[in-house]
């Protein structure tokens, strides 16, 4: 599905991935770890297509198709979607609006019929139920007071309503206390389905507890340096990130 | 409320929609302005004496001021001598009568505007009063009104049928050497509304008026005025429009309301005047000058505007709040594009006890715009417990455009309160990323952005009005975006 080979991207003119590679099948779920600065966020923004960030060198196809020459918003019709870390606030503007326009986006894209506001409005207080999210909030203007855990929640939400081909989730348990992150893992492995894969980007092995990864790939100084399974996660957190000689606190971004 | 993906497309890839001319004959007066002119256009009407002497005692007081320079616009004198002061449509004979008589040329312009004059008038229960160039075409809805004893008609026929009434109230709220554009307005205006609902009535429906200016090299002074008597209640609605011309047009209205005891005036605007292309050429100015007096007690007066056009905007609609607890009201969304330029803001005047305001100014700027906020709140010494509330947010797309804040506040009594709070903030690159991210367009997502800015403005316009200015802002912002 997703084929990523030697992928070099720099902001602001220093270079922080320095050839990634990395194959995901449809169907699988990938986690992708490293210490703070490793390349693992840049990773995530440069795949959703943040302009902030300048490609180098390096080529990534979605089914084939060169996903870099494509606009942000057609890499997202095509079925790529990010869960944001730090989600903005949108103020004024309803979470119920924003949704709606986004799921008609797709759908136009896709040629299927617009959704009107009454079939929205059934559709998104179902979804909201799977992450355990008030259906009122969906009146409150994007992310605005909306609490960490609730910002987190909503980002998966939106993944269940759009329905990707790839998910990828930025460090979505970060700041989420334990029964929230288990709110969110089920929202994410409810997402789990035969075409579509899932690429996670974390720095804690806990998640992994409550999402089953089939490939753990650890990422260092803007390349992977290690790929395995499951275990390989596990045996990082025994012996943590110095056993494959890597400093964890670095901070070279 | 979000308009579908197709629409909005299609509005995008509008320019200024209403930027057509119409074909029709007209009766145009000369360019140029003297005394003779003024006679010659007040004959035109059938204006009593008094009308007249009004008219060149505004004109002569004209003649002795200066054209303001102190708002923070910029732009080539106008030269008032090389305007016609007077441009009305043709007619076989007398004015129509019905629609059925009004030239079918103009209907269609109407309905290329989206007038709701026909049909689409009795739908939305609208009452139109439509002014085109300089006179009033047609006035729906006559009959329901006069059975609630709501007059609503062409300020030129309430001169002559109501001489009484315009007597007492035209010029008691903007005098006619108030400043220069409304004693230009005063000597010169061709036609406009007036409305006057008696005591005690609940205007059955909303009223509306349309303004559109065609003919080229013309002025427009429309000149309205709108008297509430005790405990009434009226909702009025003002839309506008001028085709794509090189040339700049000069707009200067006066629009003056009077509200007596425990009356409420809810005046909206949706101002779309063409604004001039892309690179400044042509384009409406508007210079006008709206006022509302809360004579009476508990009186409330709102302005709620959508300024979207003009080359130029200079414009303050004030609350004069003289009945003891008399609220004032201001709730404004100004964008500007290109180059365009807008001064605008609005003056509370607070001299009776009690007496409450509260402004709500929304200024969004994209292109190499400039958009400022002027604002006076002013408490005379008889304002025990007056109080006041001012929120004022800018908005900047882009990094070429500019937007400037002056709030004034005088005080004569220290029992007052004022509050005031302002933001400014970009349309960040971290929302659009967000918007674009779940398949968002970017004109889509900017335009969403930006109707969420306005959102406490829009919630105070009537529905229609609100589908309408969210529209508009959607088209004025094309190609602001990359």
């Amino acid at each position: 599905m997703l084929s990523i080979k030697n992928l070099h991207a720099s902001v602001e003119g220093k270079e922080i991935l320095k050839g990634i590679n990395l194959e995901i099948k449809a169907g699988e779920v990938h986690a992708i770890m490293g210490p703070n600065g490793s390349g693992k966020s840049t990773l995530s923004q440069v795949l959703a297509g943040n302009e902030a960030f300048e490609i180098t060198g390096g080529e990534v196809t979605l089914n084939g198709d060169n996903l870099l020459d494509l606009a942000t918003e057609e890499r997202a019709r095509e079925g790529i979607f990010l869960a944001f870390q730090y989600p903005v606030e949108i103020p004024g503007v309803s979470n119920l609006q924003f949704l709606r326009t986004a799921v008609n986006a797709m759908r136009k894209h896709r040629g299927e019929e617009e959704m009107n506001a009454a079939e929205f409005m059934k559709l998104a207080k179902e979804v909201s139920k799977q992450v355990d999210l008030d259906p009122a909030f969906l009146k409150r203007g994007v992310n605005e007071g909306f609490s960490g855990g609730e910002k987190k929640r909503n980002e998966i939400m939106q993944a269940l309503l759009l329905q990707p081909k790839l998910a990828i989730l930025d460090e979505t348990d970060s700041g989420l206390d334990i029964d929230a992150l288990q709110v969110v893992s089920n929202g994410v492995n409810a997402l789990r389905a035969e075409d579509r894969a899932i690429l996670m980007v974390t720095h804690y092995q806990r998640l992994l507890n409550h999402i089953v990864p089939d490939y753990v790939h650890v990422l260092a100084g803007g390349k992977i340096v290690k790929s395995g399974g499951r275990e390989l996660a596990l045996e990082l957190e025994e012996r943590g990130y110095g056993w494959l000689g890597i400093k964890d606190e670095d901070t070279s971004n | 409320m979000a308009t579908t993906d197709k629409e909005v497309k299609e509005l995008i890839k509008r320019e200024y929609e209403h930027g057509f001319v119409t074909e029709i004959e007209s009766d145009t007066f000369e360019p140029g302005l003297n005394e003779d002119v003024i006679r010659r256009l007040s004959e035109l009407k059938q204006e009593p004496e008094f009308m007249l002497e009004w008219r060149l005692k505004a004109y002569r007081r004209w003649l002795e001021m200066d054209e303001p320079e102190w708002a923070h616009v910029d732009f080539p004198k106008v030269d008032y001598n090389s305007i016609s002061y007077y441009s009305a449509p043709k007619r076989p004979e007398d004015m129509p009568q019905s629609l059925d008589e009004v030239d079918p040329e103009l209907l269609r312009t109407y309905e290329k505007l989206g007038i709701p004059l026909h049909e689409r008038a009795k739908l939305a229960g609208v009452a139109v009063d439509a002014v085109f160039d300089s006179v009033s075409v047609a006035t729906t809805f006559k009959e329901p009104l006069e059975k609630a004893g709501v007059i609503f008609c062409p300020i030129s026929e309430a001169v002559q049928k109501y001489p009484e009434l315009v007597k007492k109230y035209l010029g008691s709220v903007v005098p006619a050497g108030d400043n220069y554009f409304a004693a230009l307005n005063s000597a010169v205006f061709s036609d406009g509304s007036f409305v006057y609902i008696p005591k005690g009535v609940r205007c059955p429906m909303e009223l509306s008026t349309y303004f559109r200016i065609n003919a080229a090299n013309t002025g427009q002074f429309e000149r309205t005025l709108i008297v509430a008597e005790e405990g009434s209640y009226v909702s009025y609605l003002e839309g506008c429009t001028a085709p794509m011309r090189d040339e700049n047009q000069l707009h200067a209205a006066v629009v003056e309301l009077v509200i007596l005891d425990d009356a409420q005036i809810k005046y909206s605007t949706v101002q779309n005047w063409y604004p001039g292309d892309e690179n400044g050429k042509g384009g409406i100015y508007n210079f006008v000058t709206k006022r509302a007096a809360c004579i009476g007690k508990n009186a409330k007066v709102s302005w709620t505007q959508v300024e979207t056009g003009s080359a130029i905007t200079w414009k303050y609609p004030s609350c004069v709040l003289r009945g003891d607890n008399s609220v004032g009201e201001f709730y404004s969304v100004a964008l500007t594009h290109n180059y365009q330029q807008a001064d605008t803001g609005t003056k509370m005047i607070h001299l009776g006890k009690n007496t409450k305001s509260t402004i709500i100014s929304k200024g969004i700027s994209a292109g190499r715009s400039s958009n400022a906020y002027r604002g006076l709140v002013k408490f005379g010494p008889g304002a025990d417990g007056a109080r006041n509330f001012t929120q004022c947010d800018s908005l900047l797309i882009g990094d070429r455009c500019g937007a400037h804040t002056f709030p004034y506040i005088e005080s004569k009594n220290k029992s007052a309160i004022v509050e005031h709070e302002a933001t400014t903030s970009k349309v960040s690159d971290e929302q659009m990323f967000l918007c674009r991210q779940r398949g968002i367009d970017p004109e889509q997502a900017v335009s969403m952005i930006v109707n969420g800015f306005c959102k406490e403005v829009f919630k105070e316009l009537p529905m229609e009005f609100a589908v309408e200015a969210g529209k508009l802002l959607e088209v004025s912002l094309e190609g602001s975006v990359g």
